[in-house]
Order: C-alpha cells, then sequence, then structure tokens
C-alpha cells in the first residue's frame, strides 16, 4: 500500500485513508476542541505523512509513525486552542480508583447478613433482536452512549473495540499504562451495557 | 458457604473486563467461574458484557465530512503530481 502511495495510486491512497479516517478524527478529537478542528488535524496529518512516506524507512510500523505524526499535530493544535486541561491531567482525573464500574446502588450492602455483595436486582433480561427507543437502531443506542462518555473512555473505547486497536497500541499512541487503560475500558464498556439495558427497558415499555 | 460468598456480585462485576480479556490470574479466574456457575445474574451480567462489546464491533466508524475527505483527495493529487503536499494547507488559524 505504501509503494501504491508513493507511485500517485489514488486507489491506494483512498484505501488508507478510509481505513484509517475514524481512528484519526476521534484520537485528533481528544485533543482538540471541535470537530471541524480534527478533520483539520486530519489534513495536515496526511500532508505531512505523504512529505515524508518517500523516507520512511519501515523501522517502525507505519501504524505507529502515522499516529506519532497526528498526536504531536494535535497536540500542538489543542495546546494553541488553550483547552482546560493537558491530557495527561485528564486522564489522572479520570482514573480515580474508588469509581466503581457498576453503581454499588445496584447491589446489597456487604454488611448484608443474607446476601452480601449480592445483586439487588438482575440485570435486566435483554432480547438481542429489540432495537431502542423510538425505533432507534442498537448501532445509535450505542453511539449515544459513546457519545455520553469522558473524552478519554471515550477514545479508548472507540480505539479498542469500533476500530480494533489492540491494547498495546492504544497506550503506546495515548501515553496511558496498561492498567489505565484497562480500568477506563471497563468504565466505558460498563456506561454502554448500562445504557443499552435502560433503552431495552424503555423500549419494551413502549 | 457457596462460591458466590467467596467472591461478592459487586466485586465480581470490577473483574468482568479483565476476565473477558483473559487478564486474571488462574486463581482469580477459577474463582470467578465458579462464581458464575452459581449465580445467574452475574452470568447474565457477564454475557451481556460479551453483547455490548460485539454489538460496539459492528458499529460504523466516523467518517470525514465530504469537504474534508475531497481537500484530503486534492492533497494527494497536488503531491502525486508535483511533490508537494503543502499546496492545499490550512494556514495557521486562532
Amino acid at each position: 500500500m505504501v509503494d501504491g502511495i508513493r507511485t500517485g495510486d489514488e486507489r491506494a491512497f483512498v484505501l488508507l485513508l478510509e481505513r484509517h479516517q475514524g481512528a484519526m478524527l476521534r484520537l485528533a478529537r481528544f485533543y482538540v476542541a471541535s470537530e471541524a478542528t480534527a478533520e483539520d488535524v486530519v489534513q495536515e496529518t496526511w500532508i505531512a505523512i505523504l512529505g515524508g512516506i518517500n523516507g520512511f524507512d519501515g523501522r517502525s510500523s507505519l501504524k505507529t509513525w502515522m499516529y506519532r505524526i497526528l498526536t504531536n499535530r494535535a497536540k500542538s493544535i489543542g495546546v494553541r486552542e488553550r483547552k482546560s486541561l493537558p491530557d495527561g491531567a485528564l486522564v489522572a482525573l479520570e482514573v480515580d480508583r474508588s469509581e466503581r464500574a457498576v453503581p454499588a446502588d445496584r447491589f446489597l450492602d456487604l454488611l448484608d447478613s443474607s446476601w452480601p455483595g449480592h445483586w439487588r436486582q438482575p440485570p435486566l433480561e435483554w432480547e438481542r433482536k429489540s432495537g431502542g427507543r423510538n425505533g432507534a437502531s442498537i448501532a445509535q443506542v450505542v453511539l449515544e452512549a459513546i457519545d455520553a462518555l469522558s473524552p478519554v473512555q471515550k477514545v479508548v473505547i472507540t480505539l479498542r473495540d469500533i476500530e480494533c486497536w489492540s491494547a498495546a497500541e492504544v497506550c503506546n499512541v495515548l501515553e496511558l499504562s496498561e492498567t489505565n487503560q484497562r480500568v477506563l475500558l471497563h468504565r466505558a464498556r460498563s456506561k454502554v451495557r448500562q445504557h443499552l439495558e435502560t433503552n431495552f427497558r424503555d423500549a419494551r415499555e413502549e | 458457604m457457596t462460591a458466590t460468598d467467596d467472591l461478592p456480585c459487586q466485586e465480581l462485576v470490577e473483574l468482568v473486563n479483565d476476565f473477558l480479556e483473559g487478564l486474571l490470574d488462574l486463581e482469580t479466574r477459577s474463582r470467578f467461574e465458579r462464581h458464575l456457575d452459581g449465580c445467574p445474574p452475574c452470568a447474565a451480567y457477564v454475557e451481556q458484557m460479551r453483547q455490548t462489546i460485539a454489538i460496539t464491533g459492528r458499529v460504523d466508524a466516523t467518517t470525514l465530512s465530504p469537504r474534508a475527505r475531497l481537500r484530503l483527495l486534492e492533497t494527494f493529487r497536488d503531491w502525486a503530481s508535483t511533490g508537494d503536499a503543502t499546496l492545499s494547507r490550512v494556514d495557521g488559524q486562532e
């Protein structure tokens, strides 16, 4: 594919572009203040990639190289925009270990004599084929849930579960420890599940 | 003392992600699995998490706006014909 691009093959470029647009946009968006700016970051990134591709020696993977360019661009624009918190601080705020993935009120008190720490009410059954409220598709429900997540949970779950990046790739690009990545992913997935559960319940009651 | 007392449901749900990713140590994993065997609500929860991950995986990725995509194609064409990718560069903005 790199060779295709080097010889000016537009189809090769479009393939690479389409393969990475989701991850690039989501990652850029983590650092900057708007969708429009995220698109500018992606534009700038591709300019730099094309500018450097003839000299790309393959010592790092193409993906690592491309996304390093992107995060550098995104961070400098983000700083220029003077976002309220640098990303490291955002992450630190996030990974407060006392927060639980499932709210404590779903469970009986640990001091309860008969069933300590057991479900107060079991998770609501959900039928796989049902849609959400008002005929929303399941995909829309999931996107809604993801949209409501904090920025760092949103980027982690998007890269892992939608873009299918490995944990190592996510940790590398976002400069997250393995532990923090796990915690963030777990919380994000738990919230999406919760949102689905609520939606299926509401849809049934329609 | 049942298997579920050893690992209360409230603790189990905090471990679900690690379980699904195969990251639990052997001992914790057996406790986890023993708990699931005796606890339908937790088994349902784990199954729902599996489904959540699967459903999320089927969601369409974000795409570039038509305008942004066109701009990128133009950039590529400029670069392919002139060797210069900066012709349609975004100017510094405040």
